[in-house]
């Protein structure tokens, strides 16, 4: 990549004092948020009849969101470590946002599990009385390491930055402000000793990121894989879980790409370039992840086994899952292979286009994998009252999954209120990075 | 004691006594009077209580009515554990149920009982008794389903707090004051046995202090609720609510360990009626090692058609669709 000019100063007016649009921005979103908040309440309150789940279907949106934003997480974890240590040089001015991306979905995404809790009263008993042969614990300990990893390589990705914010003196913030990034700068001043601990801590914290947020992400899919369950019971489900996270994590992460673009004119720093490699990311994934569950579904399909007929019946079945099986297989397979295939079909605007009916696609999919394998039990339900033979999602559990995304937004938006988006840093790093270390060298070199 | 157990046997009559005592009642009834009347003496002590009056056969060979107080007690101490105590189970016991599908014509007594006793709202139903048909040719019969109680139940094994436990008498029970509602097991279990508190459960006479996983009462919102096998009931020497509830008698429960199951009116060895009537657990593939065996649907003491009944249309055509399925569709 070609020098960029980048300095702390093209960012000040972004992080200078909010405007009114901006506070009305948060307050919506807070808004919306609390909403949730209140719906929470009145579940645990009223208790869960509230929510569309019922026996049978005892699991709903909240569980396929709990998948969903964690997928998300994984995609930014995985490139923004990935390229720290390959020392990938083009990738660099997107990394705060991958590294967003990952700390704000795990925060929104962990707690889907425990809205799904009867008692949340009794959360504490997870560490009171856990026992690690419950999937459940494996994930516990496996989010919240993953989590605690995923937010100090955030941290430390912006301590460089926010020394910067600190020793610039035209920035126009509050006074509290200034001192908080003098104390997050943790007294960095750039000398080569500092330089050196920081850099060896990325190193670190991302080859420790990437085994953990695949185990994180392969533990969660044995969540469904370890039930006796037709659909479920899938040796496949971790890699598989894997590759899916990914797709919508790299789509979402085009979709926050060129939402920055427009929004704060960073067209200098998101080029062509990047929207091109992640659309190559994107087809590369798309047909990995057809892959994958084409081989899932072949299997059992091959087999014709009785209740997993039945279950395969219910995607093909127009009152049953037909139209969101058909939505997640145009839109999450052939959509994008048609518009990343076709020359004259690619432009920056239809590369995101397409990724956000990937995300949306990818969530469906989450739903397809939770719902229909709970309503096609071993014995097929006998029971006449509808809500306990389908779920529907009720308001309560609407509202939570729409204040996860503003919690999301609001974490984005907040979050490149205190730094900027772009790692200026990073980016200035980048230009004269040294080469990656060699393993070994041959004769001649 | 316990209210809901007093309301339904207050009128305690033999019979009812012999039918509601399965094999350890009904052997010690059948030796001889010293030990009827040495029983006495013993018990003569103990003042209060019910007394029933009983015949018993002299060593002259007349037959006498005495009366001796009920010994209520059968499994030592009689009322049910609370706690951490109550994962332990009943020592040298091994509970089993065997279902007679020959005999089910779903009078859907069996959940009424399971559902007064353990003071189920309407909607939640322990007991499930389903309409099967195995194979297209194969005509339909009815399917009494509670909890297997397994031997290797996944139901525990994704519990994340112990709240749902394995005991050596047998049972699964769950600890309602420990779980945290996750569901996971309900999830986990391949017979849809559990049932979710998703509403506040009906008013209960037992007070939350008292509550035993044995009795599974009061019932908590946003906890997992199952059938328990009734070992309250076992310690006073009476059959599980469904079983002494069957008009039919074809819920017979007992202990492995004695190798005796019982109706209520007929107590029969375990292993025997096995072999004979080639007993099997539902979907033993899976794994699960259930304690509930099945007798096939063989020579049938009723006609499927008449468990059938006066149903809503909705239900009509969920049977429907069984009873006329071709290859499984």
């Amino acid at each position: 990549m070609s020098t960029i000019n980048i300095n702390i100063k093209d960012f000040s007016h972004n992080l200078e004092t909010p405007s009114k649009k901006w506070y009305l921005w948060v307050a919506v979103l807070a808004i919306i948020s609390l909403f949730g908040m209140y719906a929470l309440i009145r579940q645990m309150i009223d208790g869960q009849i509230i929510t569309g789940m019922r026996d049978n279907a005892v699991w709903g949106i909240y569980t396929a969101n709990f998948v969903f934003f964690m997928g998300l997480s994984y995609a930014g974890a995985l490139i923004s470590c990935a390229s720290q240590l390959l020392r990938i040089k083009w990738t660099k001015p997107l990394m705060r946002m991958a590294e967003l991306l990952t700390v704000s979905s795990l925060i929104v995404g962990a707690p889907f599990i425990l809205f799904c809790l009867g008692r949340l009263d009794r959360i504490h008993y997870l560490f009171m009385y856990g026992r690690i042969q419950s999937p459940i614990t494996w994930d516990v300990i496996a989010i919240s390491t993953d989590l605690v990893f995923c937010i100090a390589f955030l941290y430390f990705t912006h301590i460089r930055d926010f020394a910067k914010l600190r020793d610039y003196p035209d920035l126009k913030v509050a006074k509290w402000r200034k001192k908080m990034y003098t104390f997050l700068a943790l007294g960095y001043k750039g000398t080569p000793e500092q330089k050196k601990y920081l850099h060896q801590a990325h190193d670190i914290m991302a080859a420790i990121i990437i085994p953990t947020a695949i185990i994180a992400y392969s533990l969660l899919s044995l969540l469904f894989s370890m039930s006796l369950r037709p659909g479920w019971h899938s040796t496949i489900f971790a890699p598989y879980f894997v590759v899916t996270a990914g797709y919508s994590g790299l789509a979402l992460l085009i979709v926050i790409m060129w939402i920055y673009r427009k929004n704060r004119k960073l067209e200098a720093y998101i080029t062509n370039l990047h929207f091109n490699y992640f659309g190559f990311g994107l087809i590369l994934l798309t047909f990995i992840y057809a892959y994958f569950t084409f081989s899932e579904y072949l299997t059992d399909w091959y087999n014709q086994t009785k209740t997993f007929n039945l279950l395969l019946d219910k995607f093909f079945e127009f009152d049953q899952f037909a139209w969101l099986s058909l939505f997640h297989i145009v839109f999450a397979f052939i959509v994008p292979v048609i518009v990343l295939g076709f020359p004259w079909l690619r432009s920056i605007n239809s590369v995101t286009l397409v990724s956000l009916f990937i995300v949306i696609a990818l969530w469906v999919k989450r739903y397809l994998i939770v719902v229909p394998t709970l309503e096609t039990p071993y014995i097929p339900i006998q029971d006449i009252r509808p809500e306990y033979v389908n779920y529907s999602v009720s308001w309560v559990e609407w509202a939570l999954s729409l204040s996860g995304i503003t919690v999301m937004i609001l974490i984005f938006t907040v979050a490149s209120k205190i730094a900027p988006i772009i790692p200026v840093s990073e980016v200035i790093d980048a230009q004269n990075l040294e080469k990656p270390k060699l393993l070994f060298k041959t004769k001649g070199e | 004691m316990y209210k809901f157990m007093k309301k339904k046997e207050d009128k305690d009559t033999r019979r009812k006594f012999l039918k509601n005592s399965f094999a350890l009642g009904a052997a010690a009834l059948a030796t001889g009077s010293g030990v009827a009347l040495a029983h006495k003496d013993e018990l003569s002590e103990s003042a209060g209580g019910k007394t029933e009056k009983i015949k018993v056969l002299t060593t002259e060979g007349k037959v006498v009515e005495i009366e001796r107080p009920i010994n209520e007690c059968k499994i030592d101490p009689c009322t049910p554990p609370t706690g951490d105590a109550a994962r332990q189970g009943i020592p040298g016991r091994s509970f089993v149920m065997v279902i007679d599908l020959a005999r089910c014509k779903n009078a859907r007594k069996c959940i009424e009982g399971c559902q007064e006793g353990h003071n189920l709202s309407p909607d939640q139903e322990w007991l499930k008794v389903y309409l099967m048909k195995d194979n297209p040719e194969g005509e339909p019969y009815w399917f009494p389903r509670q909890c297997f109680h397994c031997d290797n139940p996944p139901c525990v094994k994704v519990c994340p707090v112990g709240a749902t436990f394995k005991r050596q008498d047998n049972l699964v029970l769950v600890d309602d004051n420990r779980c945290i509602g996750c569901k996971f097991c309900v999830v986990a279990c391949p017979y849809s046995v559990r049932i979710f508190n998703w509403e506040k459960p009906p008013e209960s006479d037992v007070p939350l202090e008292e509550y035993s996983p044995e009795v599974s009462l009061p019932a908590q919102t946003g906890t997992v609720s199952k059938c328990d096998f009734c070992a309250d009931r076992s310690r006073v020497g009476k059959l599980p609510y469904c079983a002494s509830s069957c008009p039919m008698g074809a819920i017979y429960f007992g202990d492995k360990n004695e190798d005796t199951v019982s109706n209520g009116s007929d107590t029969v060895r375990f292993s025997e009626i096995i072999k004979e009537r080639a007993g099997y657990r539902y979907r033993e593939e899976l794994g699960t090692k259930p304690n509930v065996y099945y007798l096939p649907p063989v020579n049938r003491m009723f006609d499927y058609e008449s468990g059938l009944g006066d149903l809503p249309e909705a239900k009509q055509e969920v049977y429907d669709k069984i009873r006329y399925s071709k290859n499984g569709k």
